[in-house]
């Protein structure tokens, strides 16, 4: 028996944990087999209660930090490599946190190359569930949760950068006459998306990274989003806001045929350095709770268009969540059963390219509430723009909420072991050490 | 005379022969791969130092978590300082003690121990026993480049090189960070690193 042969008989789970460490740092095979679990992985559940048998995330895997053995979720990590980001079609995570940053005047490209160098590493680090480098509170990266941390790139970042090639969606969206913004939640020019099941991965995740870029931008708003913890419901099922409505019935997912070009921005759709990226639009959307109390039940139902109890459309109470909605129908007044102006009526499109995949959490900050709105797509112009215009046009829930924040930021795409997030963006030479 | 260190023997340490035997089949150029942020290590395999086939020593140092701290913004050229930390893991069966230490980054090394608060240079040997570890580490054990020309800025990646007694040589890859840490006062009047 050889030493190595020894050892493993000694010790079989510490020589698998270690590879883990090893195999991304070798860069070769291991490493490679780390980005091979993420991607196509089953379990995603916004689309609601069709995927609500299957085992909760099951493409996480093991953290290796030193207590990521230990019992509890707070040991699973989802592995950061792959074609896409992380944190984008994962299953939602109980805690979101976005932190938007402005870059400082000084940090121009060569410093965003060295920025996205460090923060390369965080994401690894952290998400995997050991310490990056230099973080002095080391032990609090061990549980993840199923930590992610998914970057974008506003306007401005791309000018500094790569003007030529910022898409033209990249930038505020138009305006809409009831919007109310300009409160402290707008644009940014770096987003980061911290997600987990536990908020003290994200709380630490969240200030290991502002350590690391503190030199190159500077905070200029975060917002906290929830949904209920983990394990409080079956997994797959809907979401309901603060107003008590079942959120995010109608979404794309991953499994449909169309998915792919609702979502993932590929050669014909954008810039190159885009290709599998995505763009993420951001609405803070406060709900006027005390309005809506005015509201009885029928009228609640009426303004959205669904039941209150499962999110069954008014056209058919007791068909559940998903049965289709019958837009034609009318009742014995004469009258549509869904209102000309209630909410799922004014959201739907006929044209099937004009659909965005919503990724929503609530937030309640002890004096407001309201929903964070987040949706990907391709292309918000043609995608989000003319559903919230028609929302902003006549929606009977208008009267209830308001849009106090808006941005627009470029998810970009995966990355692989041994490389660096962002690299197409800033093109061959930024994978190179510098001298 | 061999000076008392604090060393440890981790559980990575402690995997010494998985990782030998990863370090003998695969190329050695991990400087820019720091998936997880584990390891930077760029141990020589070429020229004069001879690879790791040959003389399986130069392949007993495994370098993780190797970083260096950021210089100051009123850093003077030619009088930077800062610290550099790792985790340096001694995979075979001879202690190694570390004969010298250069940087191209700095015109001059030290290694460094905290004592009392106060950093100084290490009198004695440094030695790396077998199948043991050296921590160097804020408020401990560090590799001290002093007469730094160039500020050293986060995202930077700096190189330092370990000679060791028996000839054989590491060449470190340390990504270097912000950190308000770090901060120990020098015996000789400068103020921090």
């Amino acid at each position: 028996m050889t030493a190595t042969d020894e050892h493993r008989a000694a010790s079989p789970q510490g020589v698998s944990r270690r590879a883990f460490l090893t195999g991304g740092a070798v860069g070769a095979g291991l490493g490679a087999l780390v980005g091979g679990a993420v991607g196509g992985a089953g379990g995603y559940a916004l689309a609601g209660r069709t995927s609500e048998h299957l085992p909760f995330d099951p493409e996480t895997v093991t953290s290796l930090g030193e207590t990521g053995e230990l019992p509890g979720f707070g040991g699973e990590s989802l592995p950061c490599h792959g074609r896409y980001q992380a944190g984008i079609v994962s299953v939602p995570a109980a805690h979101t946190r976005y932190i938007s940053y402005r870059l400082r005047d000084a940090t121009d490209r060569a410093a965003l190359i060295r920025l996205f160098r460090i923060i390369t590493g965080d994401i690894e680090a952290l998400t995997a569930g050991t310490a990056p480098l230099a973080d002095p509170e080391k032990e609090l990266a061990a549980r993840p949760a199923r930590l992610t941390i998914t970057v974008g790139v506003g306007e401005t970042l791309v000018d500094r950068v790569a003007p030529a090639e910022r898409p033209e969606w990249l930038a505020p969206l138009p305006g809409f006459s009831l919007d109310q913004l300009g409160g402290g939640f707008d644009g940014g020019d770096l987003l980061f998306v911290v997600q987990a099941d536990d908020p003290l991965p994200i709380s630490h995740a969240a200030r290991m990274l502002h350590r690391d870029i503190d030199r190159f931008a500077e905070v200029i708003w975060t917002q906290q989003g929830f949904r209920q913890s983990r394990g409080a419901e079956e997994p797959g099922v809907t979401m309901r806001n603060l107003m008590g409505q079942v959120d995010g019935t109608v979404n794309p997912n991953p499994g449909d045929e169309d998915f792919a070009a609702l979502m993932w921005i590929d050669r014909e759709s954008g810039p190159s350095w885009l290709v599998d990226g995505s763009a993420f639009v951001l609405r803070r959307i406060r709900m006027e709770l005390d309005t809506w109390d005015r509201v009885d039940r029928p009228g609640r139902e009426v303004t959205i268009g669904r039941t209150l109890s499962d999110g069954a459309p008014l056209t058919n109470p007791g068909g559940g969540e998903h049965a289709e909605v019958d837009f034609d129908a009318r009742g014995a007044s004469g009258l549509p059963v869904i209102s000309s102006a209630a909410h799922i009526r004014r959201a739907h499109s006929t044209d099937p390219s004009e659909r965005i995949v919503r990724r929503t959490s609530n937030y309640d900050d002890g004096n407001e509430v309201g929903l964070l709105f987040g949706c990907y797509q391709r292309d918000p112009l043609t995608q989000f723009v003319p559903i919230q215009q028609r929302l902003d046009d006549a929606d009977l829930l208008n009267e209830w909420v308001t849009h106090t924040g808006s941005a627009v930021f470029a998810m970009l795409p995966g990355f692989q072991p041994g490389e660096m997030l962002g690299t197409a963006l800033f093109g061959e030479d930024s994978d190179e050490p510098l001298s | 005379m061999s000076h008392a260190f604090r060393t440890q023997r981790s559980r990575r340490a402690a995997l010494a022969p998985a990782l030998a035997a990863l370090a003998l089949t695969l190329p050695l150029t991990l400087a820019a791969c720091s998936a997880a942020g584990e390891t930077n290590l760029s141990a020589e395999s070429n020229g004069s130092t001879g690879s790791s086939a040959e003389s399986p020593a130069h392949a007993q140092i495994h370098a993780l978590d190797v970083w260096a701290k950021a210089t100051a913004d009123d850093m003077k050229p030619g009088e930077g300082m800062t610290g550099v930390f790792a985790l340096l893991e001694n995979h075979g069966d001879e202690d190694l003690t570390i004969s010298a230490v250069t940087s191209d980054s700095a015109g001059h090394v030290e290694l460094h121990e905290v004592v009392d608060g106060q950093m100084r240079e290490i009198a004695g040997d440094v030695v790396i026993p077998a199948g043991g570890s050296l921590l160097l580490e804020p408020g401990g054990n560090h590799i001290m480049l002093m007469a730094i020309q160039e500020p050293l800025l986060p995202g930077d990646e700096v190189s330092i090189d370990l000679s060791f007694s028996d000839g054989s040589t590491a060449t470190l890859s340390a990504l270097v960070k912000d950190t308000a840490g770090a901060n120990e006062s020098y015996h000789d009047g400068h103020d921090s690193h």
